[in-house]
């Protein structure tokens, strides 16, 4: 178990990069803890995996460093960092049974046989595989075989970080909750670092302590669960996170005022801010509707009644805008919004502007 | 749940039934029918039983070519399966050799089999032939023309070069499909080289070498052109392959009879061979029947 330190990281596939474009994955600068749960999320071609190739040794950073607990491994080979990966597509050893397939890696790095046998049963144990372990794991099913491929990793106690590459996409769903729950377990059991890439939020979400938010090759944030809910640091986020995302209206800001069109909204503080490309963002659960005059004039598409709550999709200015309704709740007559107003987040550029800005 | 029936679709396999039986029935039906009788030409025919069977299966002649047959498919297949492994393993995965490589490859494979035979025959010759004439300054007596040994390593060599690009070119589609991840996570498990083979490659590739190694045996099995043109069945008998004799029965001497009856066992041996191997190969490695299961 370790600590990841990522110094100043960056890749390019293109052996000279040029522009900024020409990185796979922009500079990232950051430490994980050891023993922390850690999921990358983004969408295809964010740069995910690259990050986790980079970690796992499978791949060398045309820039910068990597430590485990401080030492430098950036030029290690995968075997020598001593990690764990799980992949996308279950691996297995097709001609071994499931007791062989998890002593493998212990057989490869000469462990004693009696400690093989012992740490293979303590495995098997936790794994639920019992009554599967002298079969071939040939015939097994995709969430048995991907049990297979964690405990592979798992049975190698010292391991400085397990790493997951979407570990789930060919699980049944009803398994899906299952095989993560058991993720969970294993982890608050053995205390591993781990490291989860994801483009599934609700998996992000409820597996991580701290979700790292990519788009295109660029770190764009790290934060707990509500922190990303909260205060998305860039409009992509809050466009991720939530469903529905985040509403965002391009606009300008003037002193305490943001003006949308002819659409004047109240803000909680005063911005500083003279570029052109400003967004307001707004969840749609902080949007409520109301009848009262006062509030911002709004043409209503659709009302999308999804079980617990309701999505109003409405028009604003030619911009269009969700707005959550609890259930219960119902649409008034000749309806306008409010936004909370210490909830409304101000972008310049797509990233936020915090305090001061 | 009650499947529409209909004969009418009957029809629809007609032409398939027509195209088989004039290409594969009809023929063989002949060959039978010449088997169990004796003719003197004139279109007469004379019953005679399964005498023909016994001629064959009593004569030295047929088994000793019996006999070429298997030593000579089990040694080209000992070489080329092994052979062709070994070669697609160090064949690139990506770049621009990938095309080269499988062009050269594929090369051989398309060489008519007497221009093969021709190519050897001249190629051997201690006169004009690179390889006779080189072997012959080096002060080795080769010619494979009138010393066995050099006969059966030249027809060796000669398949071997012409074939094993077919074991090749069929592994190496097998190893290409093994997804990236899965040497991915042999590198993280500390696999050896030699794992790696024994664990992912060869178990992965067991469908295409089952038949590599079918179609390798067949057609070894069956050889006829390249030993004729090279050799012509000689020095002695020594390189008559059981087709060679076949054709030197039925054309050379005019033996419908005998030569109706060897080409059926003929048939039926390779038939039955090939049903062997593809039932063991097919079984090996594969889940036997867990009692656990069951109970």
């Amino acid at each position: 178990m370790a600590s990841i330190t990522l110094d100043r990281l960056a890749h390019s596939y293109d052996p000279n990069p040029k522009t900024d474009a020409d990185f796979a994955l922009k500079e990232i600068d950051y430490e994980w803890e050891d023993g922390g749960a850690y999921a990358l999320l983004g969408p295809s071609g964010c740069g995910k995996t690259t990050l986790l190739n980079i970690i796992s040794g499978l791949l060398v950073p045309s820039k910068g460093h990597i430590k485990f607990d401080g030492k430098d491994v950036t030029h290690l080979q995968p075997e020598e960092r001593n990690i764990a990966q799980v992949f996308q597509f279950p691996v297995i050893y097709d001609t071994m049974t499931v007791r062989q397939n998890l002593a493998f890696p212990l057989i490869n790095r000469r462990v004693p046989q009696d400690e093989i046998t012992k740490r293979v049963a303590d495995m098997i144990e936790v794994l639920d595989l019992a009554d599967k372990a002298d079969r071939k794991a040939r015939g097994l099913t995709a969430d048995e075989k991907q049990k297979i491929s964690l405990g592979r990793g798992l049975v190698r106690y010292d391991v400085n970080a397990i790493l997951f590459d979407e570990p789930l996409t060919v699980i049944d769903p009803h398994m899906k909750w299952q095989l993560r729950t058991k993720l969970k377990d294993l982890h608050r059991q053995l205390g591993h670092t781990m490291i989860y890439v994801t483009h599934d939020q609700t998996e992000a979400l409820t597996f991580a302590d701290k979700v790292v938010v990519m788009y295109e090759g660029e770190v764009v944030q790290i934060g707990t669960p509500e922190e990303l809910f909260d205060e998305p640091a860039h409009t992509f986020v809050g466009y991720f996170i939530g469903s529905p995302g985040m509403n965002v209206l391009p606009c300008q800001i003037n002193g305490k005022t943001a003006e949308i069109g002819t659409t004047k909204i109240e803000l909680a503080r005063e911005y500083n801010i003279s570029g052109s490309n400003i967004e307001l963002g707004i969840r749609p659960e902080f949007v409520s509707l109301s009848s009262d005059r006062a509030g911002i004039p709004v043409q209503i598409d659709a009302v999308e009644n999804i079980g617990r709550f309701k999505i109003v999709r409405a028009n604003l200015e030619g911009h269009s805008i969700n707005a959550v309704l609890k259930e219960g709740e119902s649409v008034p007559a000749d309806p306008t919004f409010r936004f909370a107003t210490d909830r409304i987040n101000v972008y310049e550029n797509s990233h936020l502007v915090r305090a001061g800005g | 749940m009650d499947k529409p029936y209909n004969n009418k679709a009957w029809f629809l396999v007609v032409p398939v039934f027509a195209l088989v039986a004039l290409s594969a029935i009809i023929p063989i039906m002949t060959v039978v029918n010449y088997s169990f009788q004796d003719t003197f030409g004139n279109n007469q025919f004379f019953w005679a039983g399964t005498e023909w069977f016994q001629d064959v299966l009593s004569s030295d002649r047929f088994w000793d070519a019996l006999g070429r047959n298997f030593m000579f498919s089990v040694i080209i297949l000992a070489i080329e399966i092994p052979l062709g492994i070994g070669i697609a393993l160090t064949m690139p995965k990506k770049g621009i050799w990938v095309p080269v490589c499988l062009v050269t490859m594929a090369l051989p494979l398309l060489i008519p089999w007497n221009v093969v035979g021709t190519i050897w025959q001249i190629f051997g010759r201690a006169d004009i032939g690179l390889l006779g004439y080189s072997l012959d300054q080096l002060g080795v007596n080769y010619n494979y023309a009138s010393n066995i040994f050099d006969a059966w390593a030249t027809i060796i060599l000669m398949d071997v070069w012409h074939w094993t690009s077919l074991v090749v070119l069929l592994c190496y589609a097998g190893l290409v499909s093994i997804p990236e991840a899965y040497y991915q996570a042999a590198k993280i498990d500390g696999a050896s080289k030699w794992s790696v083979f024994r664990y992912i490659q060869l178990p992965k590739i067991r469908g295409v070498l089952i038949i590599a190694f079918l179609l390798r045996f067949m057609d070894s099995f069956m050889i006829y052109t390249e030993p004729f043109v090279l050799t012509g069945g000689g020095p002695g008998n020594s390189t008559t392959f059981m087709s060679i004799d076949l054709v030197k029965q039925a054309i050379g001497q005019f033996d419908l009879g005998p030569a109706a009856a060897m080409s059926l066992v003929y048939q039926l041996i390779v038939l039955s061979v090939c049903y062997v191997f593809f039932t063991v190969m097919s079984n090996v490695g594969v889940d036997k029947p867990d009692a656990r299961v069951e109970d």
